[in-house]
């Protein structure tokens, strides 16, 4: 059912009309004096996965932590599924929450750690058994009913946080930095299970992540947080390519700023002089002459090429240094009034007499892959 | 090898500290009243510590103040260390932070003279307490020592992870539930060593309880003093022998029961 | 739900107020009085005469302190003792924790265990067990004599020697313990960094381990030197009557003299001294924390 939901053309933020399962009203959080969380406004619906990506200390674990009804607003409202949520402790909340540490109880078996909250609810003792052995199928734990949480390892452990947290159908999942505690690898393989769990039961997840690798993996929509504020929210790919400010820019993904003023603006031609030289972008309605911005271009946006290119913007610099990665090579530029690019090109198959250190080369992008940042 | 100093010290350093005890002991034993004087083997000073009523009793007294307080200076000092370390939005929690450590670092001689001083201050005013024995006594112990569990436990819980316990009311249960079913189950060590510790302070206490209590409520320690202030006392040389072993035996069946249940 | 978290609150709070806090002002108050032969033994501090109040604030117990010089005297003299006995429980007690925290880990927990074991039994047996030993027909006469290494029984026993041995014997722990949680945390490879570096093994001692485990050191010592302040049983069973130690005073004037605003007045400067170094206490314990 929710698969239907998410089809491209019905994605609800996109359409406006549906009304937002949880709503977050003008959130401040103050520790002190210092604000944790300012001003914060966001709407989620139902079955996204939406994730809060943010540095450490930008205010998304608060955020969180004040879904779930651990910390009080020092302003604001939260609403859930129409329901406000002022003054609902945590224990009666429709929403769970998987703990970064995963927070199991080191003296139950993992058994009862998943079925402690269908008990607190009065689900009687045979029901409850069947819906754990059924969530613990659900995450392939099957025959790991009796084992105490110290008996596991640490995906296993994941896996009994994320079962305890769904067991009882939370309209919303909260999940604080799920795959935190994993390897590289483990992460990987765990990001798709997670994806595939929400589809299946359907359940709104909010997830909070300071990886913008695993936000991009696993959203429907991403809001980045900064000093206690969220600055954008989109899909992965708007946030990517179309970020709002020099910061969404710099925090997603690798990219190239050049700092600029405006030269010519107009309706059908748009220049920027920057320190290596005027820039050609796409106009942009609403500025003017000598405004002061940056332009983000993405380092696989940039062609790079012994011989000259033919672009909007083509320049020529030297090669300081080269890393192969494998798939592609990542290759430092120098320019020659001092600024350093970063670009990345595909391997090939056999290239014979590949660009190396040292190296005069010609680089190239078009209007389109500049990206025009006020902010 | 050579000899290095560090081992040394710390070598002589054990000696001085079990060599009295061990004395205790071994001349708990001895047939002579004299210390310096070996008379051959003999058990007849257990004998007359057990015959001794006046020390029975005491020890009966003291053994029942240390229970009753340890045990209600756990449940108190808990719930302090609770609210210390788990309760969010509580005015004059500083204050109460002060005041739970004070008895740990102020003299014993202040603390009975004080303690005294208020329930005179408090029978001539309410009548109550009703003169001075077992329960000026055990207000006395139960106040110190819910400092000492305070410590215990609150070192415990800002060790915890706390997340555990939000975790447990995430899903739904109340906060008095979460204490009994994760809080209480996780901190039990530490409850334990807080009231043997209590039961200890309490069993060992002289100065305060000398200042608060009353005729007809002669504790242990109180009992001792009064004895060996006039000098060696062979009788009082088996207690302690008693009370040596009653430790020893104690510690190895701590020990035994964390090997069994390893972490 | 909120009562009994107003419940859990007020309990113990209010049962330190009045067993803890308002003690010290009832001292306070009677410190301000007159002794009387009465029950109770002083002067009330306010009363109602004619219709309207009237209090009745006496220094007089503080300037009999000062002008007696017994109090002064055993105000120093507490400090003097408290002061070299915690210097002697340092020098006994920094190699042991510090070969503690160097052992390697199953003999640590056993070392560490058997400096806290003596704790467990009674402190005034402990003390008690020293006149046995220390006595002049004692146990250390005793071997001192059959070793021929003096010919004359040595007079320890109620005098100040007495004094320190008992104090150090007993606070050992309480300085060990938090000196030891102090060398544990110091990192080897500072010490062989500063070896590496060519220090020598004693130079890199009072270079690096020494300076890093001040607040061990200073935490550590303010826990003996506080209690040892106000000590009572080893001056009253080690010490002799010229022992002077302000505890053993306090006890003298309430139980012997029965002047309570006296004793009271003694409590309450003995207090304001004290300030001083629980504030260094605070601060060593804080600063620790932070390393």
């Amino acid at each position: 059912m929710s698969e239907h939901i998410l089809a491209a053309e019905t994605k609800p933020w996109v359409k406006g009309t549906d009304r937002p399962f949880v709503r977050i009203k003008g959130i401040t959080k103050m520790f002190g004096d210092l604000a944790a969380v300012k001003d914060v406004s966001l709407d989620i619906y139902r079955g996204e996965l939406f994730c809060l990506l943010g540095g450490s200390g930008c205010g998304k674990s608060t955020l969180l932590r004040m879904l779930a009804g651990f910390e009080t607003p020092t302003g604001g409202a939260i609403e859930i599924d129409g329901q406000d949520m002022t003054g609902v402790p945590a224990n009666m909340r429709p929403t769970n929450m998987m703990f970064q540490s995963y927070a199991l109880f080191p003296h139950m078996s993992v058994e009862k750690n998943v079925a402690y909250g269908l008990r607190r609810e009065g689900v009687p003792k045979g029901e409850a058994m069947q819906r754990t052995a059924d969530m613990l199928g659900l995450v392939k734990l099957d025959g790991f009913a009796r084992r105490k949480p110290h008996q596991l390892s640490g995906g296993q452990q994941q896996r009994v946080a994320l079962a305890r947290a769904l067991v009882k159908q939370p309209k919303l999942l909260l999940l604080d930095e799920p795959l935190g505690a994993l390897d590289k690898k483990l992460r990987e393989e765990t990001q798709f299970e997670l994806i595939r769990i929400q589809e299946e039961l359907g359940v709104t997840f909010i997830v909070v992540t300071h990886d913008q690798e695993e936000a991009m993996t696993l959203s429907t929509r991403i809001g980045v947080m900064d000093a206690g504020r969220i600055v954008q929210v989109g899909e992965p790919r708007e946030i990517y390519e179309t970020p709002n400010s020099r910061f969404v820019a710099d925090f997603i993904g690798s990219v190239n700023i050049f700092d600029g003023e405006v030269d010519v603006a107009a309706p059908d031609l748009m220049r920027v002089n920057t320190s290596e030289g005027p820039v050609m972008c796409e106009p942009v309605a609403g500025l003017t002459a000598r405004q002061k911005l940056h332009i983000a271009v993405r380092p696989e946006r940039i062609r790079l090429s012994r011989t000259p290119l033919e672009a909007a913007n083509t320049m020529q610099g030297v090669v300081t240094e080269v890393a192969y990665m494998g798939n592609l090579s990542v290759y430092r530029v120098q320019l020659p009034n001092g600024q350093c690019l970063k670009v990345t090109a595909a391997n090939g198959l056999h290239e014979d007499n590949p660009i190396t250190w040292d190296e005069t080369v010609h680089i190239g992008w078009s209007a389109a892959a500049c990206r025009v940042l006020v902010k | 090898m050579k000899l290095r100093f560090t081992p040394i010290m710390a070598l002589l350093g054990y000696l001085f500290l079990y060599g009295p005890i061990i004395s205790l002991v071994v001349y708990s034993f001895n047939k002579s009243k004299l210390v310096t004087v070996w008379g051959g083997w003999s058990t007849k000073w257990y004998a007359e510590l057990f015959a001794n009523q006046q020390i029975m009793d005491a020890a009966k007294l003291s053994l029942k103040i240390a229970v009753v307080s340890a045990s209600v200076a756990t449940v108190l000092g808990t719930m302090m260390a609770m609210v210390l370390v788990r309760f969010k939005r509580v005015r004059g929690k500083g204050l109460m932070g002060g005041m739970v450590t004070g008895p740990l670092v102020m003299p014993d001689v202040i603390i009975g003279l004080s303690l005294l001083l208020l329930f005179v201050a408090m029978q001539s005013l309410i009548g109550w307490p009703a003169g001075r024995g077992l329960t000026t006594i055990l207000i006395a112990h139960i106040t110190f020592n819910m400092a000492y569990v305070a410590v215990v436990v609150q070192s415990r819980l800002s060790d915890m992870d706390d997340s555990i316990e939000e975790a447990a009311l995430d899903l739904g249960a109340s906060p008095a539930r979460v204490f009994f079913d994760i809080t209480l189950p996780m901190i039990t060590p530490a409850l334990v060593s807080g009231w043997l510790l209590a039961f200890t302070l309490s069993l060992d206490d002289l100065v305060i309880s000398s200042f608060v209590s009353g005729p007809g409520a002669t504790t242990l320690p109180m009992v001792i003093f009064s004895k060996v202030r006039l000098g060696v006392s062979p009788d009082i040389n088996a207690l302690a022998s008693l009370i040596v072993l009653a430790v020893s035996i104690g510690i190895i069946v701590s020990a035994l029961l964390m090997r069994q249940k390893p972490k | 739900m909120r009562l009994g978290r107003r419940f859990v609150i007020a309990v113990p709070t209010l049962w330190l107020l009045l067993f803890f806090m308002v003690p010290f002002l009832v001292v306070l108050k009677i410190s301000l009085a007159e002794p009387r032969i009465a029950i109770p033994p002083y002067s009330p501090l306010w009363e109602w005469v004619n219709g309207s109040l009237k209090f009745n604030i006496n220094l007089e117990n503080y300037s009999y302190m000062w002008e007696d010089s017994l109090y002064l005297n055993a105000y120093l003299s507490s400090i003097k003792i408290a002061a070299i006995a915690t210097l002697l429980t340092l020098l006994a007690g920094y190699p042991m924790a510090y070969y503690i925290a160097r052992s390697p880990e199953p003999r640590r927990s056993i070392l560490l265990l058997l400096v806290v074991l003596p704790f467990w039994t009674s402190f005034l047996l402990r003390v008690y067990a020293w006149i046995g030993i220390l006595k002049t027909n004692g146990i250390l006469n005793a071997v001192l004599l059959w070793a021929g290494i003096i010919d004359e029984p040595l007079v320890i026993m109620q005098t100040d020697v007495a004094v320190y041995i008992g104090i150090v014997y007993t606070y050992l722990p309480f300085l060990i313990l938090p000196l030891y949680a102090n060398l544990v945390k110091l990192d080897d490879t500072l010490l062989e960094a500063s070896r590496d570096l060519g220090a020598s093994r004693m130079s890199s001692f009072f270079r690096i381990t020494l300076p890093l485990s001040m607040p061990g050191i200073i935490a550590g010592s303010m826990l003996v030197f506080i209690p040892v302040l106000g000590e009572y049983v080893i001056p009253a069973l080690l010490g002799g009557p010229d022992t002077l130690m302000i505890g053993k005073v306090l006890w003298n004037e309430y139980f012997s003299n029965r002047d309570w605003p006296v004793a009271s007045a003694v409590a309450i400067v003995m207090l304001v001294i004290m300030m001083i170094p629980i504030m260094i206490l605070r601060r060593a314990q804080a600063r620790g924390a932070e390393i």
